[in-house]
């Protein structure tokens, strides 16, 4: 298959960045948007041109290190799936791909097509975990967690940090990822005791980052690779009425 | 910081402000239905004309309108501040977006609808607030309503913007379950049946008002 690619070149932070056009020839219909992009970068290094940078790790959509607008869509055009897990078989022969970066304030563009994603550590940082005192493995049955309750946090737990939430947010809003992590631990025994002051903390992080507020799209529902529901968004707001009413 | 303050700072505080303003504003637009169903009547607006004398003249109503005031600037200014706020979020916007794919145009637009709703609120009050309540007309209100509705341009305009009112309503509605986190429980089916009434039923009750003056009266 043969492809005209318009890809988001940018050589720092600073630099203004533009969209060139490259062309790839003979891409197996089933090889991944990933490998279609190192077959170019092949070709760019053989002719002594700089290769496209791209963040990548996993390439089996569990790492949440991959993240491209392509054509308009996080992750490409599929649900469900990361740019990873994309096939070239996805397009039409011919066809013109353009390729961008996540963009959002908090998330600034390092080179090409990799952003600084560290803005979601630090709202990690800020109440996403559980203070526990580190000894010897406690009992596996000490703490009984009912069924319903662990599918359902099992349902947040599965978020990568690929950003595609933000990516696609009109408002570059991060709550569904915040939500996921809130909802997560807010469903589990060992994340009650510090469930108000997880939440501010977590949503203040959010806000000082220069996230925008959730106006319900739900475009993060639909984009996002792990199908998180925004039903987790509503559970953060619930987490938040009691933490500030209570 | 108190938690007053906190809760008003944070990004979501701010949209429940939204949401129960939105919501209050809501309630509003029932009450007001009702009075002005009685314009279908047929009696030659005498009733009709009963309420409005009490709506212009019960002292208590004051107090009331004030507040209803309050309510529709608190939720253009948190508005306003909101929208600001998400558009600093993508200072570069992207080449290519294909926003339809993944969300629905009516939650895409709310400030579109909202200012063109805010836009037929000016007129509106200016054709028959003003003149009810600060003017002492000689004709009865349901005469003053009946010529206004006489001009098919004006009507044209009113159903319009009624239109997008019901789009404003389409997405806001729900999505002020959603901030309270009311979504996705039990009561979703029950919130999403409100709000068919109050996003479809709502603008066309009113939408025939114009309608009937100047096809049907």
């Amino acid at each position: 298959m043969n492809f005209t690619l318009k890809i988001w070149r940018q050589k720092s932070r600073t630099d203004e960045g533009k969209l060139v056009t490259y062309t790839v020839r003979d891409i197996s219909p089933d090889a991944s948007f990933l490998e279609m992009l190192d077959i170019l970068n092949e070709t760019l290094v053989r002719r002594g041109e700089e290769p496209v940078a791209f963040d990548h790790d996993c390439r089996e959509g569990i790492c949440g290190s991959c993240g491209l607008m392509i054509e308009g869509r996080a992750h490409g055009p599929h649900r469900g799936s990361a740019t990873c897990e994309l096939r070239m078989r996805s397009f039409e022969d011919d066809d013109t791909i353009t390729v961008e970066p996540w963009r959002a304030r908090p998330f600034p563009i390092i080179k090409d097509l990799v952003v600084d994603r560290t803005a979601f550590d630090r709202i990690m940082a800020a109440g996403g975990y559980v203070s526990v005192k580190t000894g010897q493995a406690p009992d596996a049955n000490a703490i009984p967690v009912p069924k319903h309750c662990a599918e359902k946090a099992m349902d947040a737990a599965v978020c990568i940090g690929c950003g595609a939430c933000v990516a696609t947010c009109p408002n570059g809003s991060a709550m569904l990822f915040v939500a996921a992590k809130v909802s997560q631990l807010a469903l589990l025994p060992q994340g009650h005791a510090e469930r108000k002051e997880r939440v501010g903390r977590m949503l203040a992080q959010m806000d000082a980052e220069g996230f925008g507020a959730c106006s319900n799209t739900y475009a993060c529902e639909a984009e996002c690779p792990k199908q998180i529901s925004v039903e987790h968004i509503a559970r953060l707001n619930r987490e938040f009425i009691r933490a500030k009413v209570s | 910081m108190s938690k007053t303050t906190s809760f008003l700072m944070s990004s979501v505080g701010r949209k429940m402000i939204m949401a129960l303003s939105g919501l209050f504003l809501c309630s509003f637009l029932v009450v007001h239905l009702y009075i002005n169903l009685f314009l279908f009547k047929s009696d030659y607006g005498v009733e009709f004309d009963a309420y409005s004398h009490f709506m212009a003249t019960y002292p208590l109503i004051r107090p009331i309108e004030i507040v209803l005031f309050l309510g529709f600037l608190l939720h253009a200014i948190v508005g306003i501040w909101l929208w600001l706020m998400n558009r600093r979020a993508r200072p570069v916007k992207y080449e290519v977006l294909k926003a339809s794919e993944n969300s629905a145009l009516s939650s895409r637009i709310m400030w579109v609808t909202g200012i063109v709703v805010a836009a037929f609120l000016v007129v509106h009050i200016n054709s028959f607030f003003i003149t009810s309540r600060f003017l002492t007309p000689e004709r009865s209100m349901f005469v003053i309503v009946r010529e206004v509705f006489r001009n098919p341009w004006y009507d044209a305009f009113y159903v319009v913007a009624l239109g997008f009112l019901a789009y404003h309503l389409k997405h806001g509605f729900q999505s002020a379950f959603q901030t309270f986190g009311l979504r996705g429980t039990r009561y979703q089916r029950l919130i999403d049946l409100v709000a068919m009434i109050f996003w479809l039923l709502i603008p066309i009750g009113f939408a025939a008002m114009p309608l009937y003056f100047l096809w049907a009266y």
